[in-house]
């Protein structure tokens, strides 16, 4: 039976249990930090570095996702520089691919769209890098355009962790990083899909989203994926 | 000395462009050139995108009439899919298509020419724009702004939007038609139409004010193409495509959209990122044909509607079966915009417009699609290829103005001869030079799919290549 700790985040004093991430106690006490990675039932990996807290006592900025919560720990998850940061950190994901909201079949229904307008993102300061990335049209269902990808990798988990199939995986570095099926496959060729959807319903942006909609059409479901994770205790 | 005037930039138009004037040696005009400076690469860029992402990429060519690009675009992505659409996604489409109509044929009347033709082509630039209009004509400028308005707001109702709107989709629209929509629409046509019908009654009564204007602004014979039914009916979101010589002969005809490469050729100027269509088997120049309101009255036989058919009938009488000079464009334009306003009112009470099933669904079924439509600037041709995952590998895209390039380089020619005298740019002169050019409506950041500004250049050059006089039109 996990155990019941206090900790303070923004001043306010909550209780946490024990284990937990710093962020799952504070979305569970009602507070709001930014995320995209993130995905209720996956494993956390910190990879979009959004959820950036200060701890007291420990000099540098903590991903809340992946950071236990410890007994008398004084958080805060928003400031200045948090909101700078996280500001600053979207606008290198618009500039690191070809993000062009007005197009994508996921306009207006965006996690990374959504969270820019909510903190404030009004322009990108960094020079755009356009990168020329392929789009994958090979698979009868589904799209895959890396132009919208920005490596949160909840494809890779959901597939690997709930589907078991473990279709997605990142290769090369930095910014150079790509989404790849299997061995760097076409969907279409892929051995081990399923067709199951789940990497498209957990895709935060329009980087995989089902063929045939039209701009603005393609809403997500990763409620369901979430739940079924948690049946199967993959990371409750 | 021969010289050039160059008239850098003409205003009230849509895009960028300018117009150089050679003088001969006697000071009179020799030849003249319409240039469109800007480039954009549409066609090229979207190489690899899903095909069902083109009618929101190529929506964005334009904000003055996007729902032409996502009309011409979803037919083309139909023909992709090779569905027929349901019944009641084509006429929201026609619909939607007609509430366009008003709204720019409105504002290319009333906010771009009318301070031409009401303040008069020698009146003081400063105040010749829709801003000198409201303070003279209070009740034109009101007309104007209120039915332009009305378009505008057909098109939300309907679409979601008004500029770039996500309703049209290839194989239909993605949401029925609500009866409140339906109501809502009905209610304001008959103030959109009595102020067509005022607008028109006025116009005619101005007609006889320009002889000059009328006699010289692109009076030629050409060819006229537009899309009209089997009986000849306007059509303006499908139809069969016509070409009728000057004399008023069918010379061409085709159905089938595809088709549209064996009549229409395009020829690139080396002053331009304008290209010039002409007609295929006459060749090029010989096969200028114009597009757009004059070009589909003078290809159709009628419009179909009855208010619209007693005025092309008075049309006729006054100017002719097939009316030649460009300046009438104007007119024909005030004309499709009752037209259009009638054809609202048809489809409105058409009960299977209601019908909830307003989408076919389907994946690629056909390498190449051609989806061919009557902007309100004249035919609008999008013709893609896909491969065998939907991947497009090649666009071209034949834009309104495009069609009607040979023809505005000869009404500019004509009027600058008539008008243009000397070294010096008369205001006058410039201003009636500019005003051809409006006359077709032009979209210019749609016929070169470039971004750009809104002016108009203008410049006089000795037969050295010596600049001698440029003006910034107004």
């Amino acid at each position: 039976m996990p155990s019941k700790i206090s900790i303070r985040i923004d001043g306010e004093l909550i209780n946490a249990q024990s284990g937990a991430s710093l962020l799952d106690a504070a979305l569970a006490a009602g507070k709001f930090i930014p995320s995209l990675c993130h995905m209720k039932g996956l494993s956390s990996v910190g990879a979009c570095r959004l959820c950036v807290v200060e701890v007291a006592g420990v000099g540098r900025l903590l991903p809340a996702c992946t950071t236990p919560v410890q007994d008398g720990m004084n958080v805060t998850t928003q400031n200045d520089k948090l909101r700078r940061y996280r500001r600053t950190i979207l606008e290198l994901l618009f500039a690191e691919r070809n993000h062009v909201c007005a197009v994508c079949v996921s306009n207006n229904h965006c996690e990374l769209q959504a969270l820019a307008t909510r903190l404030g993102v009004t322009s990108v300061r960094f020079p755009y890098t356009f990168p020329r990335v392929a789009v994958d049209l090979s698979h009868r269902k589904f799209a895959q355009d890396q132009n919208r990808c920005i490596l949160c990798t909840r494809c890779v988990r959901v597939c690997a962790e709930v589907e078991g199939a473990h279709v997605w995986n990142v290769v090369s570095r930095g910014v150079g990083s790509r989404l790849v099926c299997e061995l760097n496959r076409n969907w279409g060729d892929s051995r081990n899909c399923t067709s199951c959807g789940k990497c498209v319903q957990s895709c935060p942006t329009g980087a995989l989203a089902e063929k045939g909609f039209a701009v603005e059409e393609m809403t997500k479901r990763p409620e369901p994926i979430s739940r079924l994770a948690n049946l199967r205790g993959v990371h409750s | 000395m021969s010289r050039t005037i160059t008239i850098n930039h003409v205003t009230r138009i849509e895009g960028h462009a300018k117009i150089d004037i050679h003088l001969n040696d006697q000071g009179k005009v020799a030849s003249t050139q319409f240039h469109v400076t800007q480039y954009r690469g549409f066609e090229k860029f979207v190489e690899g995108r899903p095909y069902y992402e083109m009618p929101a990429i190529t929506a964005r060519i334009c904000g003055i009439c996007p729902v032409s690009h996502l009309l011409a675009s979803v037919k083309a992505c139909d023909a992709i899919m090779a569905v027929t659409i349901p019944e009641a996604g084509r006429l929201l489409r026609e619909l939607l298509h007609c509430a366009q109509f008003v709204q720019s044929h409105g504002l290319s009347f009333f906010h771009l020419s009318a301070p031409d033709l009401l303040l008069g082509f020698d009146s003081d630039p400063k105040l010749r724009n829709v801003v000198g209009l409201i303070e003279k004509y209070p009740e034109a400028a009101r007309d104007g702004i209120a039915l332009r308005k009305f378009g505008q707001q057909a098109i939300e109702r309907l679409a979601g939007e008004r500029i770039h709107p996500s309703w049209t989709v290839p194989g239909g629209v993605n949401q029925p038609l609500s009866t409140e929509t339906r109501d809502w629409i009905l209610s304001g046509l008959p103030l959109a139409r009595s102020i067509i019908r005022r607008t028109l009654k006025t116009f005619k009564a101005m007609l006889d004010g320009f002889p000059e204007e009328a006699d010289s602004f692109g009076n030629m014979p050409t060819m006229h193409a537009g899309l009209s039914d089997y009986e000849g009916r306007l059509q303006i979101y499908d139809g069969i495509m016509r070409f009728r010589d000057a004399d008023g002969k069918v010379v061409a005809s085709f159905a089938k959209p595809t088709e549209y490469s064996k009549y229409i050729g395009e020829a690139s100027l080396p002053d331009s990122y304008l290209k010039a269509p002409y007609f295929k088997p006459l060749g090029y120049p010989e096969g200028t044909y114009r597009v757009g309101p004059l070009g589909r009255l003078n290809a159709a036989e009628s419009c179909g509607t009855p208010e619209a058919d007693q005025e092309l009938a008075e049309y006729r009488q006054r100017l002719g079966r097939i009316v030649h000079s460009s300046f009438f464009y104007h007119y024909a334009r005030l004309i499709e915009a009752l037209y259009a306003s009638e054809r609202m009112e048809e489809l409105l009470n058409m009960p299977e417009i209601l019908d909830t099933h307003v989408r076919a669904e389907a994946a690629v079924n056909c390498h190449e699609g051609v989806g061919i439509i009557e902007a309100p600037r004249g035919t609008l041709i999008h013709h893609y290829k896909v491969d065998e995952k939907g991947a497009m590998t090649w666009a071209n895209l034949i834009v309104a103005t495009g069609h009607n390039n040979l023809a505005i380089n000869r009404s500019i020619q004509q009027v600058a001869e008539r008008f243009v005298d000397g070294n010096q740019l008369k205001e006058g002169a410039v201003n009636r030079v500019s005003a051809v050019v409006r006359a077709y409506d032009p979209c210019l950041s749609c016929s070169t799919h470039a971004f750009g500004q809104l002016p108009m250049q203008l410049r006089l050059l000795s037969a050295s290549g010596e600049t001698l006089d440029s003006v910034t039109a107004g």
